[in-house]
């Protein structure tokens, strides 16, 4: 009886240790895979940001690092109140040139379209694109640059033109297009644009100011 | 250890016998969602084609030492960290694809037909079996994404590669086709209904293909029978 306990115990025992074993080995080659290739990740995700500030800022207009020049703050208008939103900000030697909001749309039709928004010092769009959303395929998904040049006509707006009751989709008696069976994407997209727009008119200073953390006001 | 498979038997089951997307019908989840267009499902295809050889290898590898008590446990270890081992490759190597396929390529992870291949094949035959059997259920899996893809971009968009400079870099630009210029598109097949119902054709398609195999080889044997 006790020999077949010692069995069991040494069977159990035995099991444990390999898939310990096992463990051990996935762990391993994970952390030699993750060190091998967490410097190319970094770069890779620096590359694709680099690239997406490029398209909205105006080429050229600016002489610093975007990405070395951020700020984080917080404002319900910008994403959803609990969200932090990044800004980045372009500047031509001390001269202020355009800021680009990381923003979100919250109200798609189906949750959160991301938006980078990018507002020169004057109040005018330099651009807007689409950085992830989930809308529907066919339908909604015209926002994307890819797909349509649906995004481009907010280039060279700002809270003055079209005047603020004509900031909306044509259905609303705006200025900007909707599409075919999808209204509430392009609004929600409309509307987080002038919502950045009216955040930066209020907030112009603060948001060039270096090396602060802005908080809620 | 069972006796030795026949390498071209163990082939062909994998990409036509017992297809994982036509046949036993394992993986669907990913098998639905990705397949709006063609090269969504090709990269998810590649991306579970590796797992499914990286991780026959290693169960096959390991096969003398699994328990039958601990053999599930080491068998979700093994295809975890494979998994996560090509998602880290992908985020460093083709970003921009990972960026599309995103949340599908961890859910590799729960892809019944992969633990299905560990248990019913890898674990029994020797390594080079268990690789081949690995390479033909991928490529099997990879083929119904990417026929289902063509399938649901073809009807659904009137483009067939559309967006291929995310796998090809920026050369894959040239092989982006428009097949019907002007098309106003059929938002069926891109939504997610258009997927099961692309699938449910495709696996009639086969059936009928195989059913008129089978009759085909009959009347060849009667004839050579008569003969």
């Amino acid at each position: 009886m006790s020999g077949k306990t010692t069995g069991v115990a040494h069977q159990v025992l035995s099991s444990a240790g390999l898939l310990a074993l096992i463990a051990i080995l996935g762990t391993g080659l994970l952390a030699a895979v993750n060190e091998l290739t967490r410097e190319r990740i970094a770069e890779q995700e620096r590359q694709a940001l680099i690239r997406q500030l490029g398209r909205v800022l105006p080429e050229g207009a600016y002489d610093n690092d975007p990405l070395g020049d951020t700020l984080t703050l917080r404002h319900d208008s910008l994403s959803r109140s609990d969200e932090a939103v990044r800004v980045y900000r372009a500047r031509k030697g001390e001269q202020p040139v355009a800021v680009v909001l990381d923003h979100v749309a919250p109200d798609g039709y189906n949750g959160d379209i991301q938006l980078l928004t990018s507002i020169l010092a004057d109040g005018r769009i330099s651009g807007v694109r689409v950085v992830s959303h989930r809308e529907t395929p066919g339908l909604g998904d015209p926002i994307e640059a890819e797909r349509s040049d649906w995004i481009l006509a907010f280039t060279g707006r700002s809270l003055e033109d079209p005047e603020p009751e004509r900031w909306g989709v044509t259905r609303d008696g705006g200025v900007f297009d909707q599409f075919t069976g999808a209204t509430i994407t392009p609004r929600a997209v409309v509307e987080a644009v002038q919502r950045a727009l009216e955040y930066h008119q209020a907030n112009r200073d603060a948001l060039y100011r270096r090396n602060e953390q802005k908080r809620d006001d | 250890m069972t006796e030795r498979p026949r390498l071209k038997q163990v082939f062909m089951d994998g990409l036509w016998h017992q297809n994982t997307g036509l046949v036993v019908l394992l993986g669907l989840c990913p098998l639905l969602a990705v397949t709006g267009t063609v090269v969504n499902g090709l990269g998810l295809g590649l991306a579970t084609l590796l797992t499914l050889v990286a991780s026959n290898l290693s169960v096959s590898w390991l096969r003398g030492l699994l328990r039958p008590e601990i053999r599930i446990p080491a068998f979700v270890l093994i295809i975890a960290s494979v998994v996560t081992v090509i998602q880290l490759l992908m985020q460093a190597f083709v970003h921009d694809l990972y960026r599309v396929l995103g949340i599908f390529i961890p859910l590799i992870v729960t892809n019944c037909a992969i633990i299905g291949r560990a248990e019913a094949f890898a674990s029994r035959h020797h390594p080079l079996a268990a690789m081949v059997d690995g390479l033909a259920t991928g490529l099997g899996f990879c083929l119904t994404l990417v026929l289902l893809g063509a399938l649901r971009e073809l009807l659904g968009r009137g483009t067939l590669l559309s967006q291929a400079h995310l796998m090809f870099g920026e050369a894959g630009r040239a092989l982006e086709l428009t097949v019907l210029p002007h098309y106003e598109g059929f938002l069926l097949a891109i939504l997610p209904p258009g997927a099961f119902i692309g699938l449910g054709l495709l696996v009639a398609a086969r059936n009928w293909l195989q059913a008129r195999r089978v009759r085909r080889s009959a009347v060849l044997n009667k004839a050579l029978g008569a003969a």
